[in-house]
């Protein structure tokens, strides 16, 4: 693994909190490694400005492997940044040329408003989830795991939409702010296992009036959620939900 | 630093029930006093964090009734950061057929701990474990599946059975997502409400009771005071003290730190559990190591070149000069040895020059066999997504060339000291999943931090806190009360100290270089004088960091820096408590390798007339000599032996 060493001109958007309007400010940034990560090289600057007594730049992240979902920002006007199926954290800096200027904005969506800088308050999703994205079991109520099998091809796509980080990105693509693949992935997994299938009517129902509620936007089947989403969450769970969703309300039991 | 002399404690009492092992749960249950249902929605539970432990345990809290506050740092109670366990989850329930049985779960991780760990609340682990697998599934955890559509089992290191379920490589994820899941539910039911970008600076105390904790608003500033009946922490674990290590950036030690400054022993803390197959270190920039999952080692070979310094390309290097040291030394385990022995197996070839790297240190985890035998396709099905995750890191692609990898701090078996029930020595506080010390020894095997958590969390603290609100009063308490102003005083302070510096160096550089001091001299290899010169090196930038800490910005908003000073702050007081334990502990066992005390072919030597105790230390003040209290092990079901994988 050789090093290099790139400079580079960063172009933030900065702002205090909520109440303020925020601006782009620019920043060179000298001799980062190829090999630090995205975040990494947000490090350096922050550091840099610290030094200099200034207010370093506002971000999410925990993990920093690409599975907690917490880290994202458009990057050069995308979502988690040029590569296919990475978030922000796994993004590395040889990914970049030398004298690079990258642009850095936070989320853009009314359902995610600005806490600060690249800061962005998400709690829309969790209230998604609270609506019906689970299976009402409690705790002690299972019988054992191998009572029902599963067929394996059913297990694989349910997984494959399980593996939804929550970061937002999809939102963040979408010209609408929709978060339909966002609750069209939770949807599905629970769709399609045997136990979630006692409640995927109200489940689909209660999910998108939330979704609604919550100012998120109209699907129109672009497909950006799809391309930026680092987790690879594909567009049939949104044809998938679409057709429950349409089972739900033809063919609802309530009286 | 000399050590008020110790004795056995007469203060620790373990509250393990009487009777065979196999009954000892059953029995503990029975005698516990109950709540009744209509009752338990009169009683306030604080939960602070949200991971495994946490989540499951603030559900199923408000299943039962209970009016239960959840607390986490992050934005979401889906971030914390078992979700970036890999792996899987252990449970006994023999569907392979290969001989597995509650009993050989708990005599593995007993061994696995190196005699380090409580006998009966391992046994009490590998009990519950079934019922944590039947769960998860029932919340619709998409664990692997063989085509029938029956659970698929894979192994894991110190194992001969294959016992472990796995979501692909996501598998704390998806049980994370169940637990986070079955915790909105309840958020749906009123039971439970979420404070989220919350961190608990401290707890309060009010006749000798954990009565509630006070948090900083992470978005506000705002110092808040919540009261409770009984406060849980779910905190996780202190790895962050090494400053590189597999953790979350955000994860610390903070909320356990500071309980155990109100009287919460911490026992074992350096018990630490590097883990041998992390992406190599890079440069100084580095903010953190990526675990690759110990699952890979089922296929991949772990190897050196036999020549020293031969830096030939991998692929140039013929078998017959190439060393496959864990086969070589632990025939019968192999590839899958331990991840204490694998380490330290790893250091060892490194440290007599067989490391490859531009830096000799790191090892090869060779996939080129396990591609000729099953295919390209069979080994990306099971580890696409580590595959993928290594390479973006590195820009290496491991289906052409092996994987480099070299041990990283990853998990804490230590924590803060607790009985039978979960209960800390301050009544009404209980300590869950990695926070506590109970489950793991000296050692944690693979794919078991998952099953504590959840085991912790969903099927113990739920029976054992109804007998803590059974059995005592609790007067009505609000936020004037004096404990609680002291509290937030007391949180206030020490905000406004770390505010006041006005130094030269960023919280980040401290940071990094207390993790250095740790790493050379309290890492996989200790000893005596190292320890002690940790201690002095701990001291002494201890003392600058007060002195010279550079802040930015205000209190009274979203203040990253802040937020990472306030825990490289605590750090620097623990990490004194790290190397005095280890000092303390005259032996090798498990993660603690004292150099002092090894075999001829360079195996830990434990020494249990002396040292078959869990040590649990009592906080006398800043730069004060701990109390050591000695809590002795028992061992009469897995007969004291030394450990052999060979």
């Amino acid at each position: 693994m050789s090093h290099e060493t790139i400079n580079l001109t960063l172009k933030i958007w900065r702002q205090p909190n909520a109440e303020v309007e925020g601006r782009f400010e620019e920043y060179k940034l000298e001799g980062v490694s190829t090999h630090a990560s995205f975040l990494e090289m947000l490090d350096i600057l922050n550091d840099e400005l610290i030094e200099e007594g200034k207010e370093p730049v506002a971000f999410d992240h925990d993990c920093r492997e690409g599975i907690c979902g917490m880290c994202g920002m458009m990057i050069n006007g995308q979502a988690h940044g040029p590569d296919n199926e990475t978030t922000t954290c796994q993004l590395h800096m040889r990914r970049f040329q030398h004298n690079d200027k990258i642009t850095i904005e936070p989320w853009r969506a009314t359902a995610f408003p600005v806490i600060k800088d690249l800061v962005v308050d998400r709690s829309a999703f969790d209230r998604i989830i609270t609506a019906g994205g689970y299976v009402s079991v409690n705790t002690g109520n299972a019988p054992d795991a191998n009572t029902i099998p599963i067929p394996r091809k059913d297990q694989q796509k349910a997984m494959d939409a399980a593996s939804c980080i929550g970061c937002g990105a999809c939102v963040a693509a979408c010209k609408n702010a929709s978060a339909m693949l966002f609750t069209s992935a939770k949807v599905s997994q629970l769709a399609l296992l045997p136990h979630g299938k006692s409640e995927r009517g109200e489940r689909v129902l209660k999910m998108v009036a939330k979704m609604d509620e919550e100012k998120f936007g109209s699907c129109t089947n672009t497909g950006e959620c799809e391309a930026a989403c680092p987790a690879g969450i594909s567009l049939d769970n949104i044809a998938r939900m679409n057709r429950e969703y349409l089972k739900a309300t033809l063919c609802s039991t309530e009286s | 630093m000399a050590i008020a002399e110790p004795s056995i404690s007469n203060i620790l009492d373990s509250k393990i029930p009487d009777g065979p092992i196999e009954d000892k749960w059953d029995k503990c249950k029975f005698d516990l006093k109950l709540v009744n249902p209509s009752n338990k929605r009169k009683f306030n539970i604080i939960v602070v964090g949200t991971g495994l432990a946490g989540g499951a345990a603030a559900a199923t809290l408000g299943e039962l009734g209970y009016n239960v506050k959840s607390f986490c740092i992050q934005d979401s109670p889906r971030r914390a950061h078992s979700i970036a366990a890999q792996g899987g989850i252990n449970a006994a329930k023999n569907y392979p057929n290969d001989g597995d049985s509650i009993w050989r779960l708990f005599y593995d991780t007993v061994k696995g701990g190196d005699f380090r760990s409580r006998e009966a609340n391992v046994y009490r682990l590998a009990q519950v474990a079934n019922n944590i697998i039947d769960q998860c599934t029932a919340q619709g955890v998409p664990f692997a599946r063989e085509y029938g559509g029956y659970l698929m089992n894979r192994s894991f290191g110190g194992a001969q059975v294959s016992r472990t379920f796995y979501c692909r490589g996501q598998t704390g994820q998806q049980l994370l997502l169940g637990a986070y899941q079955s915790l909105m539910r309840q958020v749906s039911a009123g039971k439970v409400n979420i404070y989220s970008r919350r961190e608990m600076l401290d707890v309060i105390i009010i006749d000798g009771k954990a009565r509630g904790i006070i948090t900083r608003n992470l978005v506000t500033g705002e110092f808040e005071t919540h009261i409770a009946d009984a406060v849980v922490l779910a905190t996780g674990g202190y790895g962050n003290a090494w400053y590189l290590s597999t953790n979350g950036n955000g994860s610390n030690v903070t909320a356990a730190w500071r309980c155990h400054k109100k009287g919460a022993f911490f026992a074992n803390p350096c018990f630490t559990q590097i883990h041998p197959t992390c992406i190599p270190r890079s440069g100084d920039y580095q903010s953190k190591l990526t675990l690759m999952s110990e699952s890979l080692r089922n296929d991949g070979r772990v190897w050196v070149p036999k020549r020293k310094d031969d830096n030939r390309p991998a692929k140039d290097i013929p078998d017959n000069e190439r060393d496959y040291y864990l086969e070589r030394r632990y025939p019968s385990f192999g590839n899958l040895a331990p991840r204490d022995i694998a380490s330290r197996a790893a250091k060892l070839e490194c440290d007599k020059g067989h490391g490859v790297n531009d830096t000799g240190q790191a090892v090869y985890l060779d996939f080129r066999d396990a591609i000729a035998r099953d295919g390209e396709d069979v080994v990306r099905s099971k580890y696409g997504n580590l595959f993928h995750m290594y390479k973006k890191i590195t820009g290496d692609d491991p289906y052409h060339v092996p994987m480099q990898i070299y041990p990283a701090v990853h998990y804490t078996m230590g924590g803060l000291w607790v009985d039978y029930h979960l209960q800390t020595t301050i009544p009404g506080l209980y300590a869950l999943g990695e926070a506590n010390f109970s489950d793991h020894g000296a050692n944690r095997l693979g794919a078991s931090a998952l099953m504590q958590g959840l085991a912790d969390g969903y099927f113990v603290i739920p029976y054992t806190i109804g007998d803590h609100l059974a059995r005592h009063s609790f007067e009505k308490i609000t936020e004037d009360h004096d404990a609680c102003r002291e509290a937030l005083e007391n949180a206030k302070g020490r905000v406004n100290k770390i505010m006041s510096i006005g130094g030269n160096r960023t919280p980040n550089q401290f940071h990094k270089e207390l993790g250095g001091i740790l790493w050379d001299y309290v890492g996989m290899e200790r000893t005596k004088a190292g320890l002690e010169t940790a201690i002095e090196k701990v001291q002494g930038l201890r003392s600058e960091f007060w002195e010279d800490l550079k802040i930015v910005g205000k209190n009274e908003e979203l203040n990253q820096v802040l937020e990472k000073a306030g825990r490289v702050a605590d750090y620097m007081e623990f990490a004194e408590l790290i190397a005095t334990d280890a000092l303390n502990r005259e032996e090798s066992c498990g993660g603690h390798f004292r150099s002092e005390h090894q075999t001829a072919d360079n195996e830990a030597m434990r020494h249990d007339d002396e040292f078959a105790y869990v040590a649990a230390w009592e906080f006398n003040g800043v730069g004060e000599k701990p109390s050591l209290h000695k809590e002795q092990l028992e061992f009469k079901n897995v007969p004291l032996a030394t450990r052999s994988y060979k």
